[in-house]
C-alpha cells in the first residue's frame, strides 16, 4: 500500500510533550466511539475520544494550532471518561483532556467568569455559605424566579437545576468527630465537599450515620478544603494541585485509615491527585516531603463510601424498604474509579428493595460539573437520552452518588413529569438501617 | 467555499458537512494507521434521501466518495484521497424488528452490539461478533463481510444479511434480496456484502436474528506448544463437535499480556492457550465439555479449566481480548494482520510468521481463530520511525506470501482495502481480477465509489506478480 509521510515536520511543542507521550498509547482502534456521549449525539469523529486524541497529537506535533477546533472539542467533552472503560489500551483520556484544557485558550467571557468562581468562591467555605444564604433569600422571596427570567438562557437553565437551599442550621460542615456504634472497626476521614455541604448536608449526615453504625469512627477535619475536581476539569491544573496538596496534608495528619467521600466527582479527584502532583518537584513547607508523595497518599487512601462499606462488609441490621430502584452510575464512580458492583450489592442487601435495570446506566446524564453552564445544548441532549431510559423503567427512586448527577436527574425527571425521586444510595442505606433516629437537626 | 461544498451543505445541512482542514484531520486514517489520506470533505447524512443528494452532488462535481461507519476497519478501506467521506454514523435507526420472522431492518450506522442489545428481550441476538462489535457499525460489517470469534459456528456477516437497500453511484436506489432469505436469480446481496463500499452506499439492511443459545460453557486449556493446541482443535472438529469459538493465544501473546496491566493469571511458560466455547441446549453441553476436556488432555494439555460462572468466563476471554491492549501498550501503533491458512498447516505457518517477525526485529505475537485457520499476527510499531515502518510493511508482505504458499488467502475478515490491494495478484490471475472489475463496473461504471480500494490497477498487479496463479488452482481445505 502507499505510505505517505506526514507533510508537516514533527515539531513537538515543549509544553505539549506530556500530552504527546500519553496520546501515543492510543492505537486508533475506535472502540471508544460508541461509548462517547458527544460522538453519539453528533456522529462526528472530531467529537469522539479517538478524534480528540488525534487532534491533541497533531497540536503537540505542531500540525495544527491548539486554540482552534481542539480547544472547542476539549470543552465540548463531558469528561465522563466512559471511553476509559471502553479502551483496551488503557489510554488515560481524562488526564489528557485536563492537560489539554490547561494548555488551550478559550474564547469569550464565560470561561473567565467560570475560572473566577472556581478560584474565589467554590474553594472558600465562608464565601460559599454566604452565597447560598443569598440564594436561599432569593428563593424564599420568589425573587429568583423573577430575576431568573431576566437571565440569559443558559443561566436560566442552571437556575432550574438548583434545589431549594436549606436554612443555615441544616447546611455546612458536619461535626468534627463521630464515635462508632458498637466495636470500633477503624477510623476514617470524611471529605464533606462544597456542594454536598451546602445543598446535600442531609446526605452527608446520612453518610456519617451509616459509617458510625458500621463501627467506624468518623473524623471531619474542619481545615479540609475543596477537592479541586471542578478546577482540574476546567483546565486550572496548578490550582487544583494546590487544593489537593492541602487536603492530602490535612487528612494524613488526622491519622485516618481511609478518606471517604460520597461525591463521585470528589472521590475521583482525590484518586487522580497523585497525577496532578506528580509533576511538581516542590517540597511541602512543613514536612520537607515531596508533594508527589503526599498526592499518592491521598490517592491510595481515597474511597467512595459505597466501595469502602462493600470492601469492609456491611454490619448494621437492615429494615425492609419496598421500593423499585434504578441505580444510575455516576461517571466519576464507574469510569473514573471503576466502582460498579459495590453500590448495587449494598442496595440489594436491603430487604424488599428491588433493583430495576434500565438502559445504559453507565452513560453520562449530562451534568458533568459545570458543563450545564458551558454547553447547555449538549447537556440537554445527553440528559434526554438518560430520561428516556429511566422513563421506560419507571422506578420509585433513582439512586446515584454524585451531587451534580442528583441535581441534573431531579430537574430532568420533574421537567418530564416523571414520578421518580432522586436519592443518594447512602440515604436508602441510612433509612433502612434506622434513619435519623434522634430526629434532631442535622448539625447543631 | 467551493461549489462542491455548497452543494454538499445544501444536501445535508450546515451541521452535517465538515470541510475545514482541522475537521478533516481525524478522518485521515481508520483502524489502520500505516498510512494516511486527506479527504475533500466529510458529510453526515441522516437519511437515504440525503445520501442520494450527496452522491448526486459528488457526480456533478466529478468527485469520488467513500462510505464510512465508525472507522474501526483494519485495512484502510474507509479513508478517502481527495474524495468525499460519507459518514453514516447519523443513520443509526433500527427501522423494524420482527420477532416472528426473526429479522431486523437496520440503517448502516447502527452499532453491531446495539442491535443485539435492542432484541435481547425477545431472546434473540445478531450473531456475527467482530472484536470491535461495541463500536463498529453494521454498514461497515456489510462492507467487510465481518467475522468474529463465533464465526466458526454461526458464519460471517454474509450468512446473516437477507436484503439491502443500496444507493448506486448514479444516485438511484435499488433493493436487493428478500427478507425471506430466498433470493430469486443471481445473489446480488452476496456480491455487495464484502464489496468494501465499492459498489454503492448501503442505506439499510435486512438482517437475520438468531436465538440466544440456552447455555454456554467456556473452557481454557493450557498446552506446552502451539502444535499440540492445534492438534486438539483438529481433534475437536474431527469428532464432529461444533464449538461456537476455538481461539488460540500463542506464548508471545501470553507473555505480553501477563507483563501488562491486563494480566489474566496465565502461566508464562505455557506454549499456547486454547479457548473453547460451546453453546446450545443445556442438556447437550455436559457431554461436549467432557469430550473437549478429554481431547485436550490426550493432546498433552497440562490443565483444562471450565468457567464456573460469567465472571470466570470473562476472565478466560481476557487473555484473548487483552492481547490487543497489551500489544498496544508496547508501542504507539498496532498493526493487526489478517490471513487464512488451511487448519492443518497452522503450526508450520505460525513458526514461519514468528521467524519473519524476529528477522525484521519486530514485536510480533499471534492470536488466532484456530477453528477457521484465521491468523491475526499483531505487530507493535511506531509510525514515526520510517525504518521500522518499512520493516513492518516488508514483514507483512512476507507473511502474506507465506500464507498463500501454504494454500491460504490474504484476508479472513479485515478486507483488502488499501492495505492489501497490491497483493491481490498473489491469489488471483489477471483474468480473475478482470472479471471482478467487470462486476464492479456493472454497479459503478466510472469507478467513483471508494476508488483505489480492493482491486489493483492492472499494470501494477502484473509487474508485482507475473506468475499470479488462478484462484481455482489454489488448494483450499
Amino acid at each position: 500500500m502507499e505510505v505517505e509521510t506526514p507533510r508537516v515536520a514533527e515539531n513537538t511543542r515543549p509544553e505539549w510533550e506530556e500530552i504527546l507521550e500519553e496520546s501515543l498509547a492510543c492505537v486508533h482502534c475506535g472502540l471508544c466511539l460508541s461509548a462517547c456521549p458527544t460522538y453519539r449525539q453528533t456522529g462526528r469523529e472530531t467529537s469522539s475520544p479517538r478524534g480528540r486524541i488525534y487532534l491533541m497529537r497533531a497540536a503537540a506535533q505542531g500540525r495544527i494550532e491548539p486554540d482552534g477546533l481542539l480547544a472547542e472539542e476539549a470543552f465540548l467533552c463531558l469528561g465522563c471518561r466512559a471511553c476509559e472503560t471502553a479502551c483496551p489500551a488503557g489510554v488515560r483520556y481524562g488526564r489528557l483532556v485536563e492537560l489539554t484544557r490547561s494548555r488551550v485558550r478559550q474564547r469569550g467571557l464565560l470561561p473567565r467568569v467560570e475560572r473566577l468562581l472556581l478560584r474565589q468562591l467554590i474553594p472558600r467555605r465562608a464565601r460559599l455559605a454566604r452565597a447560598f444564604d443569598g440564594l436561599r433569600a432569593l428563593q424564599r422571596t420568589r425573587l429568583d424566579a423573577l430575576l431568573g427570567s431576566l437571565l440569559p438562557r443558559r443561566l436560566r437553565e442552571a437556575r432550574a437545576l438548583l434545589p431549594a437551599v436549606p436554612p443555615r442550621g441544616q447546611r455546612g460542615m458536619p461535626p468534627e468527630i463521630l464515635a462508632p456504634e458498637g466495636p470500633r472497626r477503624g477510623r476514617v476521614g470524611f471529605l464533606a465537599g462544597c456542594v454536598m455541604s451546602e445543598l446535600f448536608a442531609d446526605v452527608n449526615a446520612a453518610t456519617l450515620r451509616v459509617l458510625s453504625r458500621n463501627g467506624f469512627e468518623v473524623v471531619v477535619p474542619p481545615t479540609q478544603g475543596c477537592c479541586g475536581a471542578l478546577q482540574a476539569h476546567a483546565g486550572d491544573a496548578n490550582f487544583a494541585a494546590e487544593l489537593a496538596a492541602h487536603n492530602a496534608r490535612v487528612f494524613e495528619a488526622a491519622g485516618v485509615d481511609a478518606v471517604i467521600s460520597n461525591s463521585a466527582g470528589c472521590g475521583a479527584a482525590m484518586r487522580d491527585s497523585a497525577g496532578w502532583l506528580a509533576d511538581s518537584g516542590r517540597l511541602l513547607a512543613d514536612s520537607g516531603r515531596l508533594l508527589a508523595d503526599s498526592g499518592s497518599w491521598l490517592a491510595e487512601h481515597a474511597r467512595d463510601v459505597s466501595s469502602f462499606l462493600d470492601e469492609q462488609g456491611w454490619r448494621a441490621p437492615l429494615e425492609p424498604l419496598p421500593l423499585r430502584v434504578c441505580y444510575d452510575d455516576p461517571c466519576h464512580l464507574v469510569h473514573a474509579q471503576g466502582v460498579e458492583a459495590a453500590p448495587r450489592r449494598l442496595l440489594q442487601a436491603i430487604p424488599q428493595l428491588e433493583l430495576v435495570p434500565h438502559a445504559d446506566p453507565g452513560a453520562c446524564c449530562g451534568a458533568a460539573g459545570t458543563y450545564n453552564l458551558t454547553q447547555p445544548e449538549m447537556a440537554g441532549a445527553v440528559l434526554d437520552v438518560k430520561l428516556d431510559s429511566l422513563a421506560a423503567a419507571d422506578p420509585d427512586v433513582v439512586a446515584t452518588g454524585n451531587p451534580g448527577c442528583m441535581m441534573q436527574l431531579a430537574a430532568g425527571l420533574s421537567r418530564r413529569g416523571l414520578r421518580a425521586r432522586v436519592k443518594h444510595p447512602v440515604e436508602l442505606l441510612d433509612e433502612s438501617s434506622g434513619g435519623n433516629v434522634q430526629g434532631a437537626p442535622l448539625y447543631s | 467555499m467551493s461549489a462542491l461544498l455548497r452543494d454538499l451543505e445544501s444536501a445535508v445541512g450546515i451541521g452535517g458537512c465538515l470541510w475545514r482542514p482541522e475537521e478533516l484531520l481525524p478522518y485521515e486514517c481508520d483502524g489502520l494507521t500505516l498510512g494516511s489520506q486527506q479527504a475533500a470533505a466529510v458529510v453526515l447524512p441522516r437519511s437515504r434521501e440525503e445520501v442520494q443528494a450527496v452522491v448526486r452532488a459528488c457526480r456533478r462535481h466529478r468527485v469520488s466518495f467513500v462510505p464510512r461507519g465508525a472507522g474501526t476497519g483494519l485495512s484502510g478501506g474507509a479513508v478517502a484521497h481527495a474524495a468525499v467521506v460519507i459518514e453514516c454514523s447519523r443513520m443509526d435507526r433500527i427501522r423494524e424488528v420482527d420477532a416472528v420472522d426473526r429479522v431486523a431492518v437496520v440503517e448502516p450506522g447502527v452499532v453491531n452490539a446495539d442491535l443485539s442489545k435492542a432484541v435481547v428481550h425477545l431472546g434473540l441476538h445478531y450473531a456475527p461478533d467482530p472484536s470491535s462489535q461495541l463500536a463498529c457499525t453494521l454498514g461497515g460489517n456489510f462492507a467487510e463481510n465481518s467475522g468474529g470469534p463465533h464465526t466458526l459456528k454461526y458464519g460471517a456477516t454474509s450468512r446473516h444479511v437477507l436484503g439491502l437497500e443500496l444507493v448506486l453511484p448514479d444516485g438511484e436506489v435499488v433493493e436487493l434480496g428478500s427478507r425471506t432469505g430466498f433470493a430469486t436469480g443471481y445473489d446480488l446481496v452476496g456480491a455487495v456484502v464484502g464489496s468494501e463500499g465499492t459498489l454503492g452506499v448501503v442505506t439499510a439492511g435486512t438482517v437475520r436474528l438468531t436465538a440466544i443459545p440456552e447455555a454456554v460453557e467456556t473452557l481454557l486449556a493450557i498446552f506446552p506448544d502451539v502444535v499440540s493446541a492445534c492438534r486438539a482443535v483438529t481433534g475437536i472438529i474431527r469428532k464432529g463437535l461444533l464449538p461456537a469459538a476455538l481461539e488460540i493465544v500463542d506464548q508471545r501473546t501470553i507473555r505480553a499480556v501477563e507483563a501488562s496491566v491486563y494480566a489474566a493469571g496465565l502461566p508464562t511458560d505455557a506454549g499456547a492457550v486454547l479457548l473453547v466455547e460451546i453453546d446450545g441446549p443445556a442438556e447437550d453441553l455436559a457431554g461436549q465439555v467432557e469430550a473437549v476436556r478429554g481431547l485436550c488432555a490426550s493432546e498433552g494439555a497440562s490443565r483444562v479449566d471450565v468457567a464456573r460462572d460469567d465472571a470466570e468466563r470473562q476472565r478466560f476471554w481476557r487473555a484473548r481480548k487483552g492481547a490487543f491492549g497489551a500489544m498496544g501498550r508496547l508501542a504507539p501503533d498496532l498493526y493487526v494482520h489478517d490471513a487464512v491458512v488451511p487448519r492443518a498447516r497452522l503450526p508450520e505457518v505460525l513458526d514461519a510468521v514468528c521467524e519473519i517477525g524476529d528477522r525484521y526485529r519486530l514485536k510480533l505475537s499471534n492470536v488466532f481463530h484456530a477453528g477457521d485457520g484465521n491468523l491475526h499476527p499483531n505487530i507493535s510499531f511506531d509510525r514515526r520511525d520510517a525504518d521500522e515502518l518499512a520493516r513492518v510493511l516488508a514483514a507483512g508482505e512476507e507473511i502474506l506470501r507465506t500464507c498463500v504458499a501454504a494454500g491460504g488467502v490474504i484476508t479472513g475478515e479485515h478486507g483488502v482495502g488499501s492495505e492489501k490491494r497490491d497483493f491481490m495478484g498473489l491469489v488471483f490471475s489477471e483474468d480473475d481480477l478482470d472479471a471482478m472489475r467487470r462486476l464492479r463496473s456493472v454497479f459503478d461504471p466510472d469507478a467513483v465509489c471508494n476508488p483505489d480500494k480492493v482491486l489493483p490497477t492492472p499494470h501494477f498487479c502484473a509487474e508485482a506478480n507475473p506468475k499470479a496463479r488462478g484462484y481455482d488452482r489454489v488448494p483450499f481445505e
